[in-house]
């Protein structure tokens, strides 16, 4: 399902301007990366997509749908997101409700919700707490039930804000598994990280925001090699690019493979 | 005697069967800056309320063993007189605004306030930290009203506006741009080198291993590996363990597997990255071309 955003504009009832004419579009199942400075604006425009804000100006569609036009409620349908901070999510007294309540929700047919919930714990290792407290989990447990029960609710659109924050290199790598397992079935994710080597890693396509403008838009290793923009947005190339770049590699190289390949056919 | 001194410190939280710290023993100097890592679940934050005071004295629990933070012994004291000498960062900065104050500056002047500090002072302490954390410019927001990231420096700033003995951070830097996050280590640096006492949990490794003075690696509540940074962060026994590891390490690991990395010592920075892997490679004309 595409998204199209045409000069958007928003202004905070403070007066503060935190997007200044974004034009961006999102084809179905792209995976995309959102990065920039802190208060870039990029929280802000991901809220847009599921109706939390509405424009001050320009445009926002869901597929044939105009965000403006739609309730959060029904957007629902068609964009997943999972909040930076899981304390602002998450509110059923178990694990096992918490993750059932969107799908349930939505009125898909009780296998259906029964089949979603389950893979949904099952792709974030949940299955052994379904009967906790999400409060009784650690925050880095909390987020990955923040994360299970939006995969649940099984929309065409997934928005992750800061998925890695404060995570070990397992859980890590267990949502690189589950933003895997989206692209696979065809889902569109929008992911905002600071985590620049998670980011070069696992995505496609990444947007460099600045000041409540799109800085850099394109393919991944384009976009991650421009050391001297991106460090206007306060971003630094992935490590491995860092180092490619230092070591006077002619081509931009995003993760281990590329950099050994490099390393091998030119070393000694 | 060492500034902070954890004997045979065993801690439970109330309810819960099994210990989050197991038989702790640690030892840091004044002015030490000691970043801690481990896995999730590894018991970090329960060593930072620890440092704190918050446990037991809020968390309650049953603890054993004996803390020592300067000059004070944990069992003999209350988190009153603690906050005047320890400074904690949280985890989720959401949790640490006050949500009494509308601005940013009346937020960071709350704890000089309420140890009753003249108010000029306080003015001339609110300014400087706002300048040393660079966030002059959201003085007159309101602190819901900032990014994930900036809160996260005005909780910091919070903290550090205290000029605590010893400055608790507990991923202080989870949510910030990354040359911000840079940013921000410079800063905790000066502080040590002033003569603060840091310890820090933190992920970034590329960072504590250009910033930190001692690296502790905490795993299912104990102490798994401690010691100079590059050493514990290079360990083989890091990555067999689910620690995270820098790029640059698991890298020149691989590398080194396959005869491209002639070094002995495994690189964490990037400067010993490029170091290392130059021996690997021709005069820079050569380099990347062969496509």
């Amino acid at each position: 399902m595409k998204i199209e955003i045409k000069d958007l504009r928003f202004t905070y009832p403070t007066g503060l301007e935190a997007l200044r004419g974004v034009s961006l579009s999102l084809e179905t199942g792209e995976q995309v990366a959102i990065v920039g400075q802190n208060g870039a604006g990029k929280t802000t425009l991901v809220r847009h997509f599921n109706g939390l804000l509405k424009p001050t100006s320009g445009s926002v569609s869901i597929g044939d749908w105009d965000v403006t036009k739609y309730a959060v409620a029904k957007l629902a349908s068609r964009v997943g997101y999972v909040f930076q901070n899981p304390d602002e999510q998450l509110f059923s007294r178990d694990v096992i409700t918490e993750v059932t309540f969107g799908p349930h929700n939505l009125g898909y047919p009780r296998e259906k919700v029964d089949e979603l919930v389950e893979r949904a714990l099952s792709l974030t290792e949940l299955n052994d707490k379904t009967e906790t407290n999400p409060y009784d989990l650690s925050p880095t447990w909390r987020k990955m039930v923040a994360l299970a029960s939006v995969i649940a609710m099984d929309t065409p659109i997934v928005i992750l804000d800061e998925p890695t924050t404060g995570q070990d290199a397992v859980n890590v790598a267990r949502i690189a598994h589950v933003i895997a397992e989206l692209r696979q079935e065809g889902k569109t994710v929008i992911t905002i990280t600071h985590d620049i080597d998670f980011c070069a890693e696992n995505f496609e396509r990444v947007i460099a925001l600045a000041q409540g403008k799109v800085l850099l838009d394109g393919p991944a290793a384009e976009v991650l090699g421009q050391e001297e923009i991106l460090a206007q947005t306060y971003v630094d190339p992935p490590q491995l690019t860092r180092l490619g770049k230092r070591l006077g590699f002619k081509e931009i190289v995003r993760n281990q493979e590329e950099f050994l390949n490099v390393i091998a056919r030119s070393g000694r | 005697m060492a500034f902070i001194n954890l004997q045979n410190v065993t801690y439970k939280y109330p309810l819960i069967k099994t210990p989050v710290l197991q038989d702790i023993n640690l030892q840091i100097d004044e002015g030490e800056f000691v970043a801690v890592i481990g896995p999730n679940g590894a018991g970090k934050s329960t060593l930072c309320y620890t440092l704190a005071g918050f446990v037991p004295h809020f968390f309650k629990g049953e603890i054993s063993g004996s803390v020592e933070v300067a000059g004070m012994e944990s069992s003999k004291s209350t988190l009153d007189e603690w906050i005047l000498n320890v400074g904690l960062a949280f985890q989720n900065p959401f949790n640490q605004i006050s949500g009494a104050k509308y601005t940013v500056f009346e937020e960071i002047a709350f704890g000089l306030e309420n140890i009753g500090t003249p108010r000029e002072e306080i003015k001339s302490r609110v300014q400087e930290a706002l300048k040393l954390t660079g966030i002059l410019d959201l003085a007159d927001r309101s602190p819901y009203s900032l990014s994930g990231g900036q809160q996260q420096r005005v909780a910091l700033t919070s903290i550090l506006v205290m000029q605590p003995r010893l400055l608790v951070l507990d991923e202080p830097t989870s949510q910030m741009d990354p040359i911000g996050t840079r940013e921000v280590f410079g800063v905790i640096r000066k502080m040590a080198e002033g003569g603060m006492t840091v310890v820090m949990v933190e992920h970034k490794v590329e960072w504590i291993a250009q910033f930190a003075d001692r690296v502790i690696a905490l795993k299912d509540g104990s102490i798994f590996l401690e010691g100079k940074p590059h050493e514990v962060l290079t360990s083989d026994a890091l990555a067999e363990n689910g620690f995270g590891i820098s790029r640059y390490t698991s890298t020149a690991r691989q590398a080194k597997k396959q005869g491209l990395w002639k070094k002995d010592r495994l690189p964490v920075t990037l400067d010993e990255a490029v170091e290392g892997f130059a021996l690997t490679l021709p005069s820079p004309e050569g380099r990347g071309q062969s496509r």
